[in-house]
């Protein structure tokens, strides 16, 4: 989907937002307020400077703009496969980023991520994932990896994970899936500036995605074990 | 995966009211998992393996491992991913030396 | 002097931390599982990969985890993940004086996908929550499998990060860019420049990595103990000065190393005068002599 399209949809009171390769920043109105806008279209791999670019947009915006929302619109085919990003540290650049969205949120800025397009892995693990809350439109592609690749690094053959892809959460690429596992707070269908503003206003920051994935049967595991460690007992609670 | 159990009767050794681990589930390699349990006085070893078709072969080291050790009351759980023989023997092995005390 | 590469995850925390002081939180005979590989009839481990739990370190107590490379290359799984998490949540609660994470991950879980990316974003939550709350974590590289994917990332949510010099930390490996952008791109069987690139010395010199040591379980014991003493006297929490200047720093990298292709390039531009030596020097020697050139605080 083209980010214009989902940025007039998203903001029909108006909005600055601008793309220069690839990444998107600027501002909109929602409701009353004023919204940061971030991210990336095209589905741009995420490498160091674009990570770079994300951290600084949200810095400058916890500095200049106390408490303003941000919303973090993703479109990426993963992390950049490259040497050289490797050499320069491409995993402290994403953390970078993961730990500016982290604070913006400790420091009261309700802070959203939105799927409009593709998500893969490392290329939204530390901005859309790390949001108070990540939700997806219905037709976007979130997953780890291709097939073929994972097929080759797992040695399961590529015939049995599509078998499994068909219908297994665990391995399905759609949101639904990542809706049930807990990692997609709602799929937005309908008035999209509506459930933006919704999602503004319900933003928490405790990290409630364990327990949504076993409200939901996605993940019936990560909660008990979660909850059998707190508590200090020996086996999960049945 | 295939799974396999086995369970022997006869043996005198009784186990500390404890659990230990070794081994790990890597390529060749098995984790031993031990403790007492109220079995009657019986060994009960259980083993989830993704070699298949090696029962025989089990059952053999497990005769051996029961012959040798005598355990009672104790509970024994594998994971395997393609040990031989002779390194399931040795983790056995392990998994009790380190129950009784004498490897830590 | 026992190599802390070649120890599993349960041999490290045995040796590394007080003797006997490790307690195990949902230990293996609680045979919590992973639920999603028996689908694709892979074998299970009981711990899934993680032992979590409370150690001492000098008589002081803190929370410990250590990741097992030999099951799954520590790939993390929906238990294993909540595990950590469990573990992260339950140090905030007992306001402990340190969570220490024996890192070796090769990141999310393939055969748990979908779940495995959840967890390890939940992980990530679960550490900068503990920073949060007043709980420094230190992430400890060195086992053969490295730090990478997600994991190569949390190490860098972490406190400080103590490397070996047999240690790698990046987020793809050389085979999967190899694979992506041919072998012109990394040549993924060149040891040699795949530790220029990912290992602990180089992390070293650009800052990412706090302490470089030998491989050996004594020499991390001394580095955390140092760390946890450096670490007492900072802040725990994020910041935005402390991110401010990260951004800045990052920024600086990129300026001056964005060009060069080669990790030795780095190295010369820092001012070393003989980089093919560092590859040779151990721990002790390569610290000093780099003391004076390689970025970062602390």
């Amino acid at each position: 989907m083209d980010w214009t399209t989902i940025t007039s949809a998203l903001f029909p009171n108006g909005h600055d937002v601008v793309e220069r390769e690839l990444f998107l920043s600027g501002s909109a109105r929602v409701g009353e307020k004023t919204v940061a806008v971030v991210g990336t279209t095209g589905h741009s791999p995420i490498g160091v400077e674009i990570a770079l670019l994300q951290a600084r947009f949200i810095l400058q915006t916890v500095r200049e703009h106390p408490g303003r929302p941000i919303l973090i619109l993703v479109d990426t085919v993963g992390q950049r496969l490259r040497h050289r990003d490797e050499m320069l540290g491409i995993n402290s650049y994403m953390a970078h980023l993961g730990k500016c969205v982290e604070l913006a949120r400790r420091q009261g800025h309700p802070v959203i991520g939105l799927v409009y397009d593709q998500a893969l892995s490392g290329g939204f693990i530390t901005s859309g994932l790390l949001a108070d809350a990540c939700y997806a439109l219905p037709d976007s592609t979130i997953r780890v990896m291709g097939l073929p690749a994972m097929a080759r690094i797992t040695k399961v053959p590529e015939e049995r994970l599509t078998e499994l892809a068909v219908s297994n959460p665990v391995f399905a690429p759609g949101p639904e899936n990542y809706l049930r596992m807990g990692g997609v707070q709602e799929i937005w269908t309908g008035d999209l500036a509506a459930q933006l503003e919704e999602a503004l206003a319900a933003a928490a920051p405790q990290d409630e995605r364990a327990a949504l994935g076993l409200a939901r049967g996605g993940r019936k595991f990560a909660q008990p074990v979660i909850d059998a460690i707190v508590a200090g007992r020996d086996a999960l609670a049945s | 995966m295939e799974k396999l159990t086995y369970r022997f009767q006869g043996g005198s050794r009784a186990l500390p009211q404890q659990a230990e681990l070794v081994g790990v589930v890597g390529s060749g390699n098995l984790e031993v998992l031990i403790e007492s349990g109220p079995l009657g006085g019986d060994c009960a070893i259980e083993v989830n393996t993704a070699a298949l078709g090696f029962g025989a072969t089990w059952e053999a080291v497990m005769r051996d491992f029961h012959e040798r050790w005598q355990l009672s009351d104790a509970r024994i759980a594998i994971n395997d991913m393609g040990a031989t023989p002779a390194v399931v023997s040795l983790r056995l092995d392990q998994a009790v030396e380190t129950m009784l005390g004498g490897l830590r | 002097m026992s190599s802390y590469l070649e120890l599993t995850a349960r041999e490290r925390l045995a040796l590394l931390f007080d003797a006997g002081s490790f307690e195990e939180f949902l230990p293996p005979k609680a045979r919590v599982i992973s639920p999603h590989l028996a689908q694709l009839d892979a074998p299970v481990a009981f711990d899934d990969g993680v032992a979590v739990g409370r150690a001492r370190l000098d008589g002081q107590a803190v929370f410990a985890a250590a990741q097992e490379g030999g099951f799954m290359g520590g790939a993390v799984g929906e238990v294993h993940g909540a595990k950590l998490v469990g573990l992260l949540k339950r140090a905030v609660a007992e306001k402990a004086a340190a969570v220490v994470l024996l890192l070796e991950s090769g990141g999310v879980r393939l055969h748990e996908a979908n779940a495995g990316l959840v967890a390890v974003s939940e992980v990530m939550r679960a550490v900068l929550d503990a920073r949060n709350a007043g709980v420094p974590v230190i992430a400890l590289i060195g086992g053969a499998n490295g730090c990478f994917g997600g994991m190569g990332i949390v190490a860098r949510c972490t406190n400080a990060v103590i490397m070996s010099e047999e240690a790698r930390l990046a987020m793809s490996g050389p085979e999967v860019i190899e694979t992506a952008a041919g072998v012109e791109e990394f040549d993924s069987r060149d040891r040699a420049l795949v530790w220029r690139t990912t290992g602990g010395k180089h992390r070293y010199l650009l800052g990412d990595c706090q302490e470089l040591v030998a491989d050996s379980v004594p020499a991390f014991r001394a580095a955390v103990l140092a760390t946890l003493a450096r670490l007492r006297t900072q802040e725990t929490a994020l910041t935005l000065a402390a991110l401010e200047a990260e951004q800045t720093m990052l920024a600086q990298r990129l300026e001056r190393f964005g060009g060069l292709e080669e990790p030795m390039q780095i190295w010369t531009a820092l001012g070393i005068a003989e980089p093919r030596s560092l590859p040779l020097l151990e721990a002790g020697p390569f610290v000093e002599q780099v003391a004076a050139y390689r970025i970062g605080a602390n």
